[in-house]
């Protein structure tokens, strides 16, 4: 399955021009609140007609403005998540789930038990929901949706709404749903920790225009789109096997760069982790450090050194066949006389499991 | 208080019933869709067609009434028409007399279901659209249901204003017993005859028992239908 989509839409004071290219997996468009996230996806949806643009599921043509061709949203099957849900009141849980499968095509899909199971709403089915709680809600949305049988998954914010809580509550489920249903996700969030969990491919716009796309390790990698996204959450992705459960109470990770040492980490041994690794986190070296705290040290070279306004510089290291991000002085820069090609070791101040077993990825 | 009704005052009784019962059910669609159109389409004419609506609530009865018999009446366009081709005929019958309530209810009956269907969110409905329901299907499988409690209201109310309907009724299709002598026309003509008082005054209570009735069930009615949308 692979998505193109190429829009131009013009608003007061705000014009959309975007074109990318979904690969299968999940996709995630981010952006900050205006750079016109939502109004891609509806137009994907089929639930905004764009001045101009195309779009094309799998070499169907659901948007072709310059022959006139649209698909209204009732044939296009994809199943939207809502932010805010949108589940009907009047129907109780079983019924809202089984709303899209009147209209889906006949044959072997989804089945209901199966979802139920995945997201764990076996015990709401018979409720209403006005008696459910908002992490509930979402997770009978996303079910919906699933059950519709679409050929593909749109999210526009789906734990937006929610409380730190029930996102953490929810986003395992969206994770295993990635990982079992091989149904490809169109994710739009304003959240680089969803991100970087949860996607394979980034789509990363600002004011409406594409910044740029591509795999998630490359994109959240890229020193020049960092300030995009906000320098304190700026950071890459790297994929690591969990090698041991030490005595202390500590994981070890494998990495092509070094060790990575965690607070225990509930994965069996083997398992690849995607870590996430914010560039104020890492500090640089040019000698192997003695003598310090921290326990993860990397290996890599440095690929690219960039400097914006301010005293700050974003430099790009290569390690293994992945990339980290270290954001420090220009001075420091200086000092340790970095340039492309110099090699490096990364200690790492603190590291974050992004997602659990990334499977046959890692 | 039944068994002390004349046969004359039992068959108003029972003609107004049988009036308002037709002129609720056969206008309940019609209602349906103007309010639907006016809550949720742009088009050339809405502020128009809502006037028109309306129109019955302030006009005098009296003159909607004759607007009536000038249009169906058997000289009227519409009245000749309709004799011609279907061999219906209004002016002084019965039919007549329910197509002056159900006109006269009209407004009622659109502003309670449009009132419903403004409260209904339209996102829900495009929700439905993308889990491939048709138009069609989105209006019956959620924005029907969730509007029931304002259609309920609105046929309620329709429902008893056409029983109190006098007078476009009287001035359409006069006041024939037995034919299109309603409720409050039989009262009308009880109170013209010496000693009518006593009859007058019985159909009075049944009119009061009917509209207090009608508003409680309406009452009733859409607080259950709201309570089972409201999904708790």
């Amino acid at each position: 399955m692979t998505l193109e989509v190429a829009l131009f839409h013009r608003f007061e004071g705000f014009a959309l021009e975007v074109g990318f290219e979904a690969p299968p997996g999940v996709t995630a468009l981010f952006g900050r609140s205006g750079s016109g996230k939502s109004t891609v996806v509806n137009a994907v949806a089929g639930l905004l007609r764009p001045e101009r643009g195309r779009i094309v599921v799998d070499g169907q043509v659901l948007l072709d403005s310059a022959a006139g061709r649209m698909v209204p949203a009732h044939r296009r099957r994809m199943g939207y998540v809502f932010q805010d849900g949108r589940l009907f009141p009047h129907l109780t849980v079983r019924q809202n789930l089984l709303y899209g499968r009147w209209f889906a095509p006949k044959g072997p899909g989804a089945e209901l038990g199966r979802i139920v199971d995945l997201l764990g709403i076996g015990a709401l089915l018979e409720r209403r929901p006005g008696a459910l709680s908002g992490g509930e809600k979402q997770r009978v949305a996303i079910g919906r949706a699933i059950l519709s049988q679409p050929r593909l998954l749109l999210m526009d914010e789906p734990l937006a709404a929610l409380d730190e809580a029930r996102k953490a509550e929810i986003l395992p489920y969206l994770e295993r749903l990635r990982d079992e249903l091989a149904l490809p996700i169109l994710y739009v969030s304003h959240s680089l920790a969803e991100v970087a969990r949860l996607a394979t491919t980034v789509v990363l716009l600002e004011a409406g225009r594409v910044v740029t796309a591509g795999p998630v390790g490359e994109v959240l990698a890229d020193p020049g789109v960092a300030p995009a996204m906000g320098l304190r959450e700026a950071g890459a992705v790297i994929t690591a096997r969990l090698a041991a459960q030490e005595e202390d109470g500590l994981s070890r990770l494998d990495h092509a760069g070094g060790a990575i040492f965690l607070p225990r980490v509930a994965a069996p041994l083997g398992a690849s982790l995607r870590l996430r690794i914010l560039a104020r986190d890492v500090m640089l070296a040019v000698e192997r450090p003695k003598g310090i705290s921290a326990l993860t040290v990397l290996a890599g070279v440095v690929e690219e050194v960039r400097t914006g306004e301010g005293p700050g510089a974003m430099v790009r290291l290569r390690v293994g066949d992945e990339a980290v991000l270290a954001r420090i002085t220009q001075r420091s820069a200086r000092m340790l006389d970095l340039a492309p090609g110099r090699a490096v070791f990364a200690v790492l101040k603190a590291v974050s499991v992004a997602q659990g077993d990334v499977g046959g990825r890692g | 208080m039944m068994d002390s009704l004349t046969a004359e005052e039992w068959q108003a009784v029972a003609l107004s019933l049988r009036v308002s019962f037709w002129a609720t059910v056969l206008s309940l669609p019609l209602g349906i869709f103007v309010a639907y159109a006016l809550a949720r389409w742009e088009f050339w004419g809405r502020q128009l067609l809502n006037g028109l609506v309306h129109l019955p609530l302030i006009l005098p009865p009296v003159v909607t009434g004759y607007l009536l018999l000038i249009t169906f009446g058997r000289k009227g366009y519409v009245g000749q028409f309709l004799d011609q081709w279907f061999g219906i005929v209004l002016a002084f019958r019965w039919t007549g007399a329910a197509l002056a309530a159900a006109v006269m209810a009209f407004p009622l009956m659109v502003r309670a279901i449009r009132l419903a269907i403004e409260a209904v969110d339209p996102k829900l409905e495009q929700a439905a659209g993308t889990l491939g329901a048709s138009r069609g299907w989105v209006f019956l499988t959620v924005t029907l249901p969730l509007i029931l409690p304002g259609i309920v209201a609105g046929a309620i109310l329709a429902f008893a204003k056409a029983m109190g309907e006098f007078g476009a009724t009287i001035t359409f299709v006069s006041n024939i017993p037995g034919q299109t002598q309603t409720l409050p026309s039989a009262i009308y003509a009880f109170l013209q005859v010496p000693g009518g008082e006593a009859q007058a005054f019985r159909l009075v209570m049944i009119s009061i028992f009917v509209a207090m009735g009608a508003l409680l069930l309406s009452e009733w009615v859409s607080r259950a239908v709201a309570r089972r949308i409201a999904g708790r």
